[in-house]
């Protein structure tokens, strides 16, 4: 792990450079400016508390985020979100294969121009599939680091975007005008 | 590869996490599946309309300097040079009193070794350098009673080169003391005699070179002994020995 993650020191060096994405995902969690600005001061004070506990060498990026994510499930509206999540039965790959095959993809084709409508149905999403889909696809973490940030294992990691992406495609299937 | 199986992992293929081994078929299916290479495509534009839609949130330029001001005014690293300065600055004012302490000490010190200088210069030098005039220690010692606020004890000096040549109450500092003088071959040796409790004296014992004078001091049973003089180090040495045996009789 040590040789993946080739840290400098500080918790400013290491923090700092990610302070634009945390507010971005922050902001997506809370869905509200000044709840999101709290959740990263929030934070970044806890993160910078308990940095001697951070092991160099292993991966700041999932830790904070952790922390981040941790924090946000402790908020109210964290924990009023957290308990509509229902888990189901999303282990099951069957359940990936079988969404992706309901869908019919080449039917839906996003640009730039459906922006709008990208944003509003990410909104729309579970709270679980909504930072799975966030992780991956704007933070472009791995597998691995969004199992380590939401403390999953990699196949569920695996499962839950198949889903996520799914349940956009349907979201988006109905909100594209009619062709 | 068949279309389901492609479908199955192009997510994974598209997100940069299909094991290379499993790359090759999936780049044969999509370069003879239309199919495929179409949901390939759309699934791309997707995860790029995602990225784009996904990143509209950005920190205002006042907060971010709200949170680096939190975290850089709280930096450990500051902490830490803080406190190696704070320490430093203490370890400064600190050498800084002791020296001056010292400095003011060896003021005093350098102040009363002058003085004592001055009086054996002064004494030898006056028509009557003693009040006392004896070489008997039994006649000196009880002339000094009822003149100064200590009594003492005086050497035998048979079988020495030493001369008692008589003494005389001296002044240091508004404190009374004995002035003994001594005399071996052609010099004369003062012998200067305090309570310990003159501040000026809080030195222990030791040599010094006061001028062209050398000097032997100590302190002994609550008194301050100088011992003074043009003689060598060794006979001052000899006389303080004498004087220190004497003492604890």
């Amino acid at each position: 792990m040590s040789a993946a993650f080739p840290q400098p020191g500080t918790f400013e060096e290491l923090a700092m450079p990610l302070f634009g994405q945390i507010y971005n995902f922050a902001h997506w969690l809370a869905q509200d400016r000044d709840e999101a600005e709290d959740l990263v001061q929030e934070t970044y004070l806890k993160a910078f508390k308990a940095f001697g506990s951070f092991q160099p060498g292993t991966n700041f990026r999932a830790w904070i985020y952790r922390i981040l994510r941790n924090t946000f499930l402790n908020t109210r509206s964290g924990k009023k979100l957290a308990k509509t999540i229902s888990l189901d039965d999303e282990e099951s790959g069957a359940v990936a294969a079988a969404t992706t095959d309901a869908q019919t993809p080449e039917s839906i084709l996003i640009d730039r121009n459906h922006q709008d409508l990208v944003t509003s149905a990410l909104e729309e999403l579970p709270l679980h599939f909504r930072e799975v889909l966030l992780l991956c696809e704007v933070e472009e973490m791995s597998y691995q680091e969004i199992a380590d940030t939401i403390a999953v294992p990699v196949g569920t990691v695996m499962s839950r975007l198949s889903r996520a992406r799914a349940a956009l495609r349907a979201n988006l299937q109905q909100k594209l005008p009619r062709t | 590869m068949d279309c389901e199986q492609c479908r199955s992992q192009l997510d994974a293929y598209l997100d940069g996490e299909l094991p290379a081994e499993q790359m090759s078929a999936l780049h044969a299916h999509l370069r003879t599946c239309s199919a495929c290479a179409a949901d390939a495509l759309s699934r791309v534009q997707l995860k790029r309309t995602i990225k784009t839609a996904g990143s509209r949130f950005a920190p205002s330029p006042e907060f971010r300097e709200k949170i680096e001001k939190k975290i850089g005014a709280r930096r450990p690293r500051k902490w830490g040079f803080g406190w190696a300065v704070a320490g430093a600055l203490a370890v400064v004012l600190l050498v800084g009193a002791l020296v001056s302490y010292l400095e003011t000490r060896n003021l005093r010190q350098q102040h009363a070794y002058s003085e004592l200088a001055d009086l054996h210069v002064g004494t030898l030098a006056s028509a009557n350098p003693v009040d006392v005039v004896s070489s008997d220690r039994h006649t000196v010692k009880p002339w000094f009673q009822g003149k100064i606020p200590f009594t003492f004890n005086l050497p035998e000096l048979q079988n020495t080169d030493f001369t008692l040549l008589g003494g005389r109450v001296t002044y240091l500092g508004q404190t009374p003391g004995a002035h003994l003088i001594y005399q071996i071959r052609k010099h004369q040796i003062s012998v200067f005699l305090f309570p310990e409790d003159l501040v000026s004296w809080r030195a222990g014992s030791g040599s010094a070179k006061e001028r062209a004078f050398n000097l032997e001091t100590w302190s002994q049973a609550g008194m301050r002994y100088v011992v003074f003089g043009d003689a060598s180090p060794e006979d001052l040495r000899n006389l303080s020995s004498l004087l220190k045996a004497a003492a604890q009789s």
